[in-house]
């Protein structure tokens, strides 16, 4: 699953994070998940847990904050929201935003002007928050 | 604390199962860069390497042209697959764009790239050719940040034009002490040598010259047919120049 791949990147920067703070077993790791990369969190959950096995995060607890998805566009300044136009495009069209975010600018337009020139303010990516 | 970006340092852990990286690129668009890379890839298949074609023409993939794919649903492993092509793996933007625009901003563009060396899952491979964007943008950038191990097989036509671009990514790629493994001049007509000058000039191997075939695309999509043309004849000869 393309989870995995994801999962498996944070993995490896909570275990390097751990190593530059000299930290000899993690309770909790934190992630910031956009609403742009629509995540499945059950199959993230599983990869992580997977992949965590028999290094220094197994076990530990993760806790993810969800981040929605707000886009200004360039051309006309609109702010809109991600999700009322997300809703209304094909489940083959989500699902190649699913695997590549950027691909917004093919399947969604400003709702206001029609501009594929938007920009994300926030929602977009997977980040490593903290560990602890 | 700052939030961590996991892709670029998970990249560079895939990236170790990639014995050599090839970046095809030119200075200007249009001297026949996916051709080459096309070309490459399928050669080196055949001599027996695992081998893996990543069409990095984000704004304008036209590699899957010249295979002959329309569209294809890839498998998720560990990852995204890349497409299997009678052993060739190859991976472009246009299985998830419908072949419709595909058109940002440079800073998007750059977290485009990242999502897609982060998710492909290329397994082992000898060799991995890369048809870059053309010029020097952000693509270029991210890759030389990324892929430490990246080397160069660069493109030109027999053109003033063109040449005067592909010179300056040649100084730019020097001086960041990037290795180049030669130039190849492409679509040659004419007996002007000035691209071999150049290339003594800035030190660089010239591999050779590829004669413009007027009937080149009409062997594109049948990979028995490539593999016997006089494109694939060349580059068979300058093979151990590239590889070497």
């Amino acid at each position: 699953m393309h989870e995995w791949a994801l999962a498996d990147a944070i993995v490896n920067s909570s275990l390097k994070l751990a190593k530059d703070k000299g930290l000899k077993k993690i309770n909790e790791i934190l992630i910031r998940i956009g609403e742009v990369n629509s995540i499945d969190l059950d199959a993230f959950s599983f990869a992580l847990s997977e992949i965590m096995k028999g290094t220094i995060l197994e076990n530990s607890k993760i806790t993810y904050k969800e981040i929605n998805a707000t886009l200004k566009c360039n051309n006309c300044g609109f702010i809109f929201n991600y999700k009322d136009e997300f809703n209304k495009l094909t489940p083959d069209e989500k699902e190649a935003i699913h695997f590549i975010p950027e691909t917004v600018h093919i399947y969604l337009r400003c709702p206001n002007c029609g501009s594929i020139d938007f920009d994300f303010i926030e929602g977009r990516g997977i980040y490593l928050e903290d560990i602890k | 604390m700052n939030l961590l970006d996991p892709r670029a340092p998970y990249i560079k852990k895939r990236f170790e199962k990639i014995n050599r990286v090839i970046g095809v690129s030119s200075g200007k668009g249009g001297v026949g860069k996916s051709t080459i890379s096309t070309f490459l890839a399928l050669l080196l298949k055949q001599k027996g390497y695992k081998t893996g074609l990543l069409d990095l023409d984000i704004y304008g993939p036209s590699t899957h042209v010249i295979l002959g794919v329309k569209n294809a649903k890839l498998n998720e492993n560990l990852g995204v697959e890349p497409l299997n092509i009678d052993n060739l793996k190859f991976f472009s933007t246009i299985f998830f764009t419908e072949n419709k625009p595909f058109l940002m901003r440079g800073n998007e563009l750059s977290d485009a790239l990242l999502e897609i060396l982060t998710i492909v899952n290329w397994g082992e491979l000898d060799f991995l050719v890369i048809d870059m964007p053309p010029g020097f943008g952000e693509a270029t950038l991210d890759l030389l940040r990324l892929i430490k191990k990246i080397e160069f097989l660069i493109i030109t036509n027999p053109s003033v034009i063109s040449l005067e671009t592909v010179k300056k990514l040649i100084q730019t790629l020097k001086e960041g002490k990037y290795k180049i493994v030669g130039l190849i001049e492409n679509m040659k007509s004419t007996d002007e040598d000035f691209v071999i000058k150049s290339c003594d000039e800035l030190n660089i191997n010239y591999l050779g010259s590829v004669p413009y075939f007027y009937d080149i695309e009409m062997t594109y999509g049948n990979i028995e047919t490539m593999s016997e043309s006089n494109v694939s004849l060349f580059l068979d000869k300058v093979l151990n120049k590239i590889l070497f």
